[in-house]
This record gives C-alpha cells, sequence and structure tokens, in this order.
C-alpha cells in the first residue's frame, strides 16, 4: 500500500513532479505510463528516497517514508531498473542474495531463498548459481534482476522501465512472468514504462501522466474506453484501439458456460485478443474454454468478441 | 604438469633468478668486466652491498608509493562522493602540480628544509606518484557503471557498503594499473636520490660518473633496471588476477 499526497519536485525552475497524489493498493500492480520526462520515473524513486521529494508526503504500509532510516526502508522495497545494475564482480547467487544478506538472514536461509528463485524464473539452480553475469544473456540478467528484487520478499516492488532494453521476444516473456509472478505473490508493484501494449499487459491500474500530473488514473479498459481528454486519448492511440481493446478483455467475461466446441481449449483468464488469434489460426468461429483446473466449462464465439 | 610448465614459461621467473643472481654474486662477473675494462679497479663496486642497496631503495620506494596510494585513492574516492564533488578540479590541480615539479627541484628545494639522506627523496617520489595514481582512481570510480551504482543504492546498500563492496572492487584494476605505473616510474626515479644521501642502486651510478668508473655505472644501471622490470611484471599478474576476480 502507497499513498502519494501532494507530491512535487523541481529542479531549478523545472517542476518534473507537480503536486501528484495517487494511493496504489495492495496487491495493485499500478502502471505509471507516460513519455520521457514526463515525471514518472522521478515519481518511482521519490518512493525509495533516491529523489527526495521538495513537498508532500509519501507513505509505505502506512509509514511516511521520511521517518524511517533510507537504508532501512530500501531493503523493504524491492528495485529493479532498465540497466538491470547486477554486480558484475558476483556470481548470481551472492547478487539474489544481496539484500537478504544485508538483512543477516542465516547463510541456510539465503541459499534456499536463492535456489527457490532461481526455480520461479526458470533458472536451473545448479548450474546458474556460480554464474557470473557476464556469462548470461540480457534475458538471463533481467529475470536474474528481478529476482534479486524479489529475494528479500518485499512489501512493495518498484520498477524502472525494467524490460525496455531487451529484444522483443524476450521482452514478451518477461512480462508474462511477471504477470505470473504477481497474480502468485499477489505484490504490491508499481512499475513504470513507456510502452503502452506493455502497461495494458500488466496493469490493474494505469496511471497516465504528462508534465508531472496524473492526467488519468483507472482500469487499462477504462482508458481505452473513456480517456478523459485528446491527449490520452492520442497517447493510447486510434490506431488498433479494437485491438487493444480486445488484448485487455478477458474470455471470462463473455463465456457462454455449459456450451461445448471441438479443439484444444483456451484458458478461461486469456485475453479476447487471444481468443481472436486462435479462431483466426484453427479457422473456427467457436473454441472451447477451461478452467484453472483445465475443466472445459464453456465456449467463446467469434461473435462474443465484439458483442 | 601444466602449472610446472606455465611457471617455466614465466618471465617473472627467469627476470627474477637473473635480478637475484646479479644482486647477490655480481662478484662472478668480475673477469668479464676486467677484460671489458682494463685498468680499472676495483671492476665490481664495492662501497656498499647491492643487496643493502637494493633494500634500501625498495624501502623507499614502498613507503612511498603506499603513502602515494593511500592519500591518491582516499583523494580520489572524497572527490567521487557527493559531498566532495565540488573539490575534484582543485585535487586534480594539485595533483598535477606534483607531477609538473621535476623530482631534482623537489630535491633541491627539499634539502634545506629536512637535510640529507631519504627525506627528500621520499617527498619528491611521493609527489610524482600522486598523480597517476589519483587520475587512475578517479578514472576508475567514475567508471562504475551507472546502473550499478543505482541499484546499489536502490537495495539500501549503505555509503560505507557501496564503496567497500561496489565502487573499490569494480575500480580496482584500474586503481591498481595507476599504481604499476607510478611504482615503475618510481624505481627509476629513486636513483638520484643517491645525490642528496640516499643509499639507492643509483648509488653505484652516481659514483661510477664522478669517478670515472664506466664499470659501477652499468652495475648500477642494469640492477635498477631489472628491478624495474620484475616489478611491473608482479604488477601485471597481480593486475590479470584482479581483473579475473571481479568478473
Amino acid at each position: 500500500m502507497i499513498e502519494i499526497e501532494r507530491v512535487t519536485k523541481s529542479y531549478g525552475d523545472r517542476r518534473v513532479v507537480d503536486s501528484l497524489s495517487l494511493t496504489v493498493g495492495p496487491g495493485e500492480l499500478c502502471v505509471l505510463l507516460g513519455s520521457s520526462g514526463c515525471g514518472k520515473s522521478t515519481t518511482l524513486k521519490m518512493i525509495n528516497r533516491l529523489i527526495p521529494t521538495d513537498s508532500g508526503l509519501i507513505r509505505v504500509g502506512g509509514e511516511d517514508v521520511t521517518l524511517v532510516p533510507a537504508e532501512a526502508l530500501r531493503r523493504r522495497i524491492g528495485y529493479a531498473i532498465q540497466s538491470i545494475g547486477l554486480f558484475p564482480h558476483w556470481t548470481v547467487e551472492d547478487n539474489i542474495a544481496t539484500v537478504p544478506r544485508l538483512l543477516k538472514w542465516r547463510e541456510a536461509r539465503v541459499r534456499d531463498r536463492v535456489g527457490e528463485l532461481l526455480e520461479l524464473f526458470r533458472l536451473d539452480p545448479p548450474s546458474y548459481r556460480s554464474k557470473y553475469p557476464h556469462q548470461l544473456s540480457g534475458g538471463e540478467q533481467q529475470r536474474v534482476g528481478v529476482a534479486r528484487a524479489l529475494a528479500a520478499d518485499p512489501e512493495l516492488l518498484l520498477m524502472d522501465e525494467p524490460f525496455a532494453a531487451v529484444d522483443p521476444i524476450t521482452r514478451d516473456a518477461l512480462q508474462a512472468e511477471l504477470a505470473h509472478i504477481h497474480r502468485a505473490t499477489e505484490k504490491t508493484i508499481v512499475f513504470v514504462t513507456h510502452d503502452i501494449e506493455e502497461a495494458l499487459r500488466l496493469a490493474t491500474v494505469i496511471a497516465i501522466m504528462d508534465r508531472g500530473r496524473i492526467l488519468q488514473l483507472g482500469t487499462p479498459l477504462d482508458i481505452l474506453e473513456h480517456p478523459v481528454n485528446d491527449f490520452v486519448r492520442d497517447f493510447v492511440g486510434h490506431q488498433g484501439l479494437g485491438l487493444k481493446l480486445l488484448s485487455v478483455r478477458r474470455i471470462a467475461d463473455r463465456l457462454r458456460r455449459g456450451e461445448t466446441a471441438v479443439g484444444e481449449p483456451l484458458a478461461l483468464d486469456a485475453s479476447l485478443g487471444e481468443a481472436l488469434s486462435a479462431m483466426t489460426v484453427r479457422h473456427t468461429d467457436r473454441l472451447p474454454v477451461s478452467d484453472a483446473e483445465g475443466r472445459k466449462i464453456g465456449v467463446i464465439a467469434l461473435g462474443d468478441l465484439v458483442r | 604438469m601444466i602449472r610446472g610448465s606455465r611457471l617455466l614459461g614465466s618471465p617473472v621467473l627467469w627476470v627474477g633468478l637473473l635480478f637475484a643472481a646479479l644482486l647477490l654474486r655480481m662478484d662472478v662477473l668480475r673477469p668479464v668486466l676486467q677484460r671489458a675494462f682494463p685498468g680499472v679497479e676495483p671492476v665490481i663496486y664495492n662501497r656498499d652491498s647491492f643487496p643493502a642497496l637494493f633494500l634500501s631503495q625498495f624501502g623507499l620506494v614502498a613507503v612511498a608509493s603506499l603513502a602515494a596510494s593511500l592519500v591518491g585513492v582516499t583523494l580520489a574516492v572524497f572527490v567521487t562522493r557527493p559531498a566532495g564533488r565540488d573539490f575534484r578540479a582543485m585535487v586534480n590541480a594539485l595533483a598535477t602540480v606534483g607531477q609538473a615539479f621535476p623530482p631534482a627541484a623537489v630535491l633541491a628545494i627539499a634539502v634545506p628544509m629536512v637535510g640529507f639522506g631519504a627525506w627528500p627523496t621520499m617527498i619528491a617520489l611521493f609527489l610524482y606518484s600522486l598523480l597517476p595514481i589519483t587520475e587512475n582512481a578517479v578514472a576508475g570510480l567514475e567508471g562504475v557503471p551507472q546502473g550499478v551504482r543505482e541499484a546499489a543504492e536502490g537495495m539500501g546498500l549503505s555509503a560505507w557498503q557501496r564503496l567497500l563492496d561496489v565502487d573499490l572492487p569494480l575500480a580496482g584494476p584500474v586503481i591498481l594499473a595507476g599504481v604499476r605505473v607510478s611504482v615503475t616510474i618510481a624505481i627509476g626515479t629513486a636513483t638520484i636520490g643517491s645525490t642528496v644521501g640516499a643509499l639507492t642502486l643509483g648509488t653505484p651510478i652516481f659514483d661510477g660518473l664522478v669517478a670515472n668508473k664506466l664499470p659501477f655505472v652499468l652495475e648500477g644501471a642494469v640492477l635498477v633496471a631489472l628491478f624495474a622490470i620484475l616489478t611491473d611484471l608482479l604488477f601485471a599478474g597481480l593486475e590479470r588476477w584482479l581483473r579475473r576476480s571481479a568478473g
């Protein structure tokens, strides 16, 4: 839980963050979305006090962040950045263990936790533990970077364009993993990006920012369907709006329960976009849908997508 | 076996053996030198023993370089922290002045102040070493990737932990390169300390020049050169090891 109240930050005459207020509830994945220079990264870095505020109040878990020693605060908050910043002279294990060791965890517990995280990111623990960062691919490095941010089981995770520097295929995989981890751990996450597709895919709530202010705060669907002004409408883009809408709506909302169809079933929490894609590839207008346990529970039809 | 053959192929071993042999048993060259320089007597420098001269010079260089390294790295750490950033230009200017003063001039100025002996040489070597060490240390510390520093701070490492666990290990190879250059130069420069009463391998060189005894000059020069080469090779090895462990 983060509460930001009327926070302002200026560099000289330039107001980078202008009396910004934002509350992120527990378990939310809040994306700060905007073009470069809109103040999104500055806002993020004021949460863990890498940048001091000029005025206003920020609370994490109900506690005023300026009343906690900065180092203690940061050890409670995971932090992952675009340049990753793995320590090149430390092994993967030592990198991931950074914060647990700062918190003086017992070494056996540290080892277990590192193994657990490597497995979560599908990096085989025996072979990856003792590797050095330069022996990893860009995607693997970023996985280790996010694992390191999660290592001490922080109450909050801050991510500053973490996937902006990797290739599109790796980015897609990393986004899927983050979505999975967010669902599995229910961590509160603040995620900065300039990529609208990434925001629509990951966010439970999006804050669109411009010139240090939040223009609109809402769910991805809200923002696509009801942009508050032309700036937001331009930013989310007219082009392919329909496809973007399909990508944020879930099959679950349009399911025809009880009906049956042939073929490999789609997951209930898949997007309508994925349903359209599967129908196009399989030359069909009806596909079965299964729940989390894999039971076929209904059908999605082509007409349902545009209802 | 592989280790053994690598050791045999290492120049450190051969240069080291040659240096040690000449240092301890220069007298085996007496027949050769007597033939080359007929009429010069004695043909081997004998006012001090070579090992004693070497140890004295080694001590001078070691103390001066160690002091310059401590001061230089400390200054570099200071000017690369937020609190010291404003002093960067000043520190750089001071170190440059130290480097620009010829060591011979420093000796001339230092002798009236601290007297003859080891001290003036020590001061000259210290000042002369400060610039390469400080500059390399600043470059090394500034070369630590911004992302690594940001991550370290963002994860909650304290300023000390960032310095000791991240900045210094990553800057280590570059800092060491500066120390290596300055030590190698200091070994050569230290010899002129013999003109103001410091005992170094330069003593036979200057005695030889004054008394017109060329063999003394040769003996001192060869030993100083081997000393410098050996030191440089050892530092090169240390640097390689440090780079490997820095990943």
